[in-house]
């Protein structure tokens, strides 16, 4: 076993929140709250020393670069919701926040989400010369397409799903589950390696039981 | 003397027969243009390949660059063989320079330089190669406003989502339970669209837990989302004519941390027992840390994401899942208000679009051997 108190400290922290698996107790809760507290700390380092120091202590006050008063102005406008009075103020950066935040989102969403994907569902010409070629050929394009047409059709709100639109809506459906199975796969296994990793950590660092 | 010189002549006769060290040939003419569609910055190269090139003797290409009228040339970059193209992304807005590519080979030879032109880096207000979003986004906006103004004169038909009936009754089993109502608004900012939908799912279920008297309990992870979220509970239980229940620690802020967070959220599950649990907004990893928790308690859970990565997750540890623009057409089918539902029918509307232009082009290429209509959706 290792000599080193910080490995110990992090498995025996390890095993505090494994024992959650049997049921909620003293040393899942003291991980817990240890972890969560440590993360709240962290945080406002990481802000201190990647907003205040640089923009604030740095910038403002030891490069006189005043145009960084506006930014801060706002962040102290989220003070003000400690003052009922003037706490309305606080609505400022967060109608900031917001519009700034759905300004630039729309244009990129619409690029990656929308205008990409319809190029990528088109058929072209050149799936007629291999119709079968798994990756780009005509027979796999076709499935896109009607894939893409019957998933949009389930996500069609404005009608009631009757008739053909509850036919292709159906048939949109089984394509998403289709989608989320394979998904499903793909992330459980990162999370087995993540566990895996774990247990290395375990064995290796701290008992020594695999070299 | 005859006998001495003899020797000599040979060797330099042969000295002159042997190729000398041979020197790449230069590449070809070099073309310099300010970079299309950027902010001032850049100029583009492009040259035509050194004859030398074929081979593999050739090590590549050195460019240099002087300000024009200068013959002070800085070198800039050395690129490997094969390759004719080159962006100086250090230019100067406005000012005018010269480059020159030569052709150096392994043994450090270089060729005789091609020049370019003179050429200014200027910055362009519009970006040629994204008209096709700045259509498609101006599409959008006007179908808003067209739907929007329709559902403030009562057009408002947004077709019944099965998952949105287990939201009343999840609210209606923990009254009955005499247990509280946990609330996840996920794990993103208030920038992000489903944070701001779960927000207003977030109102329509305060309205009725403030009516039933059931306790909510909201644990956020962001400072503007937990300040928005206590406005948003605030403003419910006083839209409900119970301003009196709202009780401040039921919106509180745990941690920014994600993985804290999931242990925080899975502690509030274990000990305050929700007979609900929704989760409702943008997550990651963290989702099946705390809906397997919740699934443990055996609580009604429902969940509402646009995160594909995590709706599988969702699907197999909740009992109700409001999948991607379902979860989006539900705060407008919960709120009717005409903002939310003209926003949704626009997207419908837009969708229609989008099959049609979709099925239409692929027919139209697929017909004329052509593929010009692929390229009106390229980003560049």
């Amino acid at each position: 076993m290792t000599t080193n108190p910080w490995v110990w400290l992090a498995a025996i922290l390890t095993l505090c929140i494994y024992t959650y698996l049997y049921k909620d107790n003293p040393f899942y809760k003291f991980a817990e709250h240890l972890f969560t507290g440590l993360a709240v700390g962290y945080t406002i380092a990481i802000y201190w020393h990647n907003a205040v120091q640089p923009y604030v202590i740095q910038g403002i006050f030891r490069a006189h670069d005043w145009v960084l008063l506006v930014p801060l102005g706002l962040g102290l406008l989220y003070l003000t919701r400690f003052i009922p009075k003037i706490g309305y103020l606080m609505l400022i950066p967060i109608a900031i926040s917001l519009g700034a935040g759905s300004g630039v989102g729309l244009p990129r969403s619409l690029e990656a989400n929308i205008v990409k994907q319809m190029q990528g569902t088109l058929l072209t010409p050149a799936m007629l010369q291999h119709p079968f070629d798994p990756y780009n050929g005509l027979v796999v394009g076709l499935l896109v397409l009607a894939g893409v047409v019957c998933t949009i059709s389930y996500f069609f709100f404005s009608r009631e799903h009757t008739g053909a639109l509850r036919v292709s809506s159906r048939i949109g459906i089984w394509f998403v589950m289709i989608g989320f199975g394979a998904s499903f796969g793909y992330t459980v296994m990162a999370r087995l390696s993540l566990f895996i990793s774990r247990m290395q950590f375990l064995m290796t660092d701290w008992i020594h039981i695999i070299k | 003397m005859t006998r001495a010189t003899g020797p000599i002549a040979l060797a330099l006769l042969l000295a002159l027969a042997l190729p000398a060290a041979a020197v790449p040939a230069p590449p070809g003419a070099v073309r310099a243009y300010d970079t299309p569609d950027d902010d001032g910055l850049s100029i583009t190269l492009e040259w035509a390949l050194s004859p030398s090139d074929s081979g593999t003797a050739l090590d590549g290409y050195v460019i240099s660059r002087a300000a024009a009228g200068s013959d002070s040339f800085q070198p800039l970059a050395q690129l490997p063989r094969g390759n004719a193209f080159y962006h100086d992304n250090e230019a100067e807005t406005g000012a005018a320079y010269v480059y020159r590519v030569a052709a150096v080979d392994r043994g450090g030879e270089v060729s005789q330089p091609a020049a370019s032109g003179e050429v200014r880096a200027r910055e362009q207000w519009f970006k040629a190669g994204k008209v096709n979003a700045l259509v498609g986004t101006l599409l959008f906006v006007f179908l808003a406003l067209l739907f929007i103004d329709r559902a403030k004169r009562g057009k408002r038909y947004i077709r019944h989502i099965p998952g949105l009936d287990a939201v009343e009754e999840a609210v209606g089993r923990a009254t009955e339970m005499g247990r509280p109502i946990l609330y996840v608004l996920g794990f993103s900012t208030i920038s992000d669209v489903a944070t701001i939908a779960g927000l207003n799912i977030l109102g329509q279920v305060a309205r009725k837990t403030a009516e039933y008297e059931t306790p909510l309990v909201v644990p956020t992870n962001d400072y503007i989302v937990h300040t928005v979220a206590t406005e948003v509970v605030k403003q419910a239980y006083a839209g409900s004519g119970r301003p009196d229940l709202f009780n401040h620690d039921s919106v509180f802020f745990l941690t920014s941390d994600q993985m804290g967070y999931a242990a925080g959220v899975s502690g509030v599950i274990a000990r305050d027992r929700p007979a609900t649990n929704l989760f409702m907004g943008m997550f990651y990893a963290e989702s099946l840390v705390m809906s397997e928790a919740g699934a443990a308690t055996g609580a009604i859970q429902i969940a509402g994401t646009d995160a594909i990565n995590q709706l599988p997750f969702f699907i197999t540890s909740c009992d109700y899942t409001l999948i991607a623009e379902e979860f989006y057409a539900a705060s407008a089918y919960l709120s009717q208000d005409p903002l939310l539902v003209g926003g949704v029918k626009g997207q419908d509307f837009m969708k229609l679009i989008i099959v049609a232009l979709v099925l239409a082009g692929s027919i139209w290429m697929l017909a004329t051997r052509g593929d010009w209509f692929s390229s009106l959706f390229a980003i560049n």
